[in-house]
């Protein structure tokens, strides 16, 4: 990749997150995902003539959170647009959007690269109302369902400061964090609560013109933004090596093919004539209502991380991937309700219940077994209830039924033994039925050890506490010597 | 400012109008009338006056986050032209893929 290294991406990124309000930004219909086509809609979010926006408070305090939480500036005066474009699922002919003076401005979001932490600044975020859906596959018509048509969501546009697919990867997962741990969005890139639109052009480096940028459209998941921002990036790099030119234009990402497609039609006039717009007034913020937004911020990720590290006493890998999803900080919060083992509860969600999670690929909030119960398997095993062994065992019941594990280790009779007395006589039982292996042993070669340890927690069926077993088996052969 | 024919079939064409060629002529020469008589505006200096976005001033008025529509989707779809009880139909935007 001798020829890649001559040059560096230039890419800006615009993401667009659907808030999680009850309604939609200018009238009351539900913005609930899934309902029936057509179920949550009326004359506002239809179009119909005569009818008139009235703005969702809480769309405005989403969006100020998001700009608290990135460090913008929060205008205390902005204004509602129009742009223009005809498509049948916007049926007014126009999107209200927010173009020369958004709700927030200059901010930025710092990213972890190998290189360090760096800062990738903000422009802007605006708010503006979603678009119905329009469903062309079927019969000689498209059908479009306004369901979506003024649900609120909020652009959010970074300046061109992200420099590879990695940064751009890394850009996108720190904006999911936060918006998720802020609570206004639910940050589900498959079903489109997340969107990604990119900017790329390439340079040589060490120059600082830019270069010639095209715009790439329906990167639906993260996979895709990193797939689709190589390809492009790739494709120019090819271009200007052969002498040839990048050709400003918007491209639609095809995950199927794994190509990047120009996109014709629709984008062909792009002239959105905007325009204030005339039926909302100018949006007016007061500073108390900053002050009180502010003051009520959830905790955020960093802060969440460096608490895990002080207050839990965990590792900052383990505090890093606990906290990389609010769902996941959560569950393990909660799981410390019955367990004060916080490095083991740690191991137990990284490695079993996170594995799990993504085998299944569900949000932690749904994960099967819930935290209070896996907070009680461990404190099984710090009790010496049961052995580590079995625990895994419980785990896997614990899978399919959530049932308590106090009440399966009863059931399953499950519970270690830990009487010594007990232990010792399925140690000479061992000892009595393996001469060979006893012969062996007492001539050096100790290795044998382990299969003697094993061969009593066959017998026990795992319940021998395995740290008795391997005293009495010690004492034992030493008798015999 | 003035506009000449070409920019009136573009605006015709972003907003969806067919105009024959007399209409061009017309809209151009109506377009441009009333360009100059906004030109009047040009002899006051506004550099030190802030736009003006609405003409009334008034606080931003705020709805809060409660449900509040039932409107069913038969009385929604009631004045499509054509519809099939469940979506609004609508001639097809993107054509078939050529194989």
């Amino acid at each position: 990749m001798a020829m890649l290294k001559r040059y560096e991406a230039v890419i800006g990124l615009e993401v667009h997150a659907q808030l999680l309000t009850e309604t939609k930004l200018f009238c009351g219909c539900s913005t609930k995902f899934g309902a029936q086509p057509n179920t949550n809609i009326c004359p506002v979010c239809m179009g119909l003539p005569g009818t008139l926006p009235t703005l969702n408070k809480r769309a405005v305090e989403f969006a100020i959170r998001m700009g608290l939480a990135t460090n913008c500036r929060i205008n205390k005066r902005s204004i509602f647009a129009r742009k223009n474009y005809f498509y049948p699922d916007l049926p007014k002919g126009y999107q209200i959007s927010q173009f020369e003076e958004p709700i927030c401005e200059n901010g930025f979001v710092e990213i972890e690269t190998e290189n360090g932490s760096r800062k990738i600044r903000l422009k802007r975020i605006h708010i503006e109302e979603d678009a119905g859906k329009s469903i062309h596959d079927q019969g000689g018509f498209t059908k479009v369902d306004l369901n979506r048509s003024g649900v609120p969501l909020i652009e959010i546009v970074s300046e061109p400061d992200i420099h590879s697919t990695q940064e751009a990867s890394q850009y996108l997962k720190n904006l999911r964090q936060l918006v998720t741990y802020l609570g206004i969005c639910d940050g589900n890139m498959e079903e489109g609560s997340l969107r990604c639109d990119a900017n790329i052009s390439i340079r040589k480096k060490g120059e600082t013109a830019l270069g010639t940028r095209t715009e790439i459209k329906n990167m639906n998941s993260f996979r895709n933004v990193e797939r689709a921002l190589e390809f492009e990036i790739n494709r120019q790099i090819e271009l200007l090596e052969e002498n040839r030119t990048v050709v400003q234009e918007t491209l639609l990402w095809d995950a199927d093919k794994s190509e990047a497609r120009p996109m014709r039609g629709k984008e062909e006039s792009h002239d959105y004539r905007y325009f204030p717009e005339p039926d909302l007034m100018p949006l007016e913020i007061s500073e108390d209502w900053v002050t009180e937004i502010q003051s009520a911020l959830p905790e955020l990720p960093n802060a969440r991380k460096q608490r895990f590290i002080e207050e839990y006493q965990l590792p900052e890998y383990d505090a890093g991937v606990l906290t990389s999803e609010k769902s996941i900080a959560d569950y393990y919060e909660q799981a410390l309700t019955s367990t004060n083992n916080y490095k083991a509860l740690s191991n137990w969600v990284m490695s079993e219940a996170l594995k799990i999670a993504n085998e299944r690929k569900v949000d932690f909030s749904q994960f099967p077994i819930s935290a209070k119960n896996l907070g009680k398997l461990i404190a099984l095993v710090d009790k010496q209830v049961i052995s580590g062994k079995i625990a895994k065992e419980v785990f896997e019941d614990m899978l399919n039924s959530d049932d308590d594990p106090e009440n399966i280790v009863k059931e399953k009779n499950l519970v270690q033994i830990t009487d010594a007395s007990q232990i010792k006589i399925i140690v000479e039982r061992v000892l009595k039925d393996n001469p060979t292996q006893v012969e062996q042993y007492l001539n050096g070669k100790e290795k044998v050890f382990g299969f003697f340890v094993g061969q009593v927690m066959k017998e026990s069926r795992g319940k021998a506490n395995p740290q008795i077993v391997n005293e009495i088996l010690k004492e034992k052969l030493a008798n015999l010597r | 400012m003035s506009v000449t024919e070409q920019e009136v079939k573009r605006i015709a064409k972003l907003a969806k109008l067919k105009l024959n060629e007399n209409e061009v002529e017309k809209f151009t020469k109506d377009l441009n009338s009333i360009l100059e008589y906004m030109k009047l505006l040009n002899e006051l200096d506004t550099s030190e006056v802030e736009p003006l976005h609405h003409p009334v001033e008034s606080e931003t008025i705020f709805r809060e986050d409660e449900l509040k529509s039932k409107f069913s989707r038969e009385l929604a779809l009631k004045n499509a032209p054509k519809t099939d009880g469940e979506f609004f139909l609508v001639p097809k935007v993107i054509r078939n893929k050529a194989k």
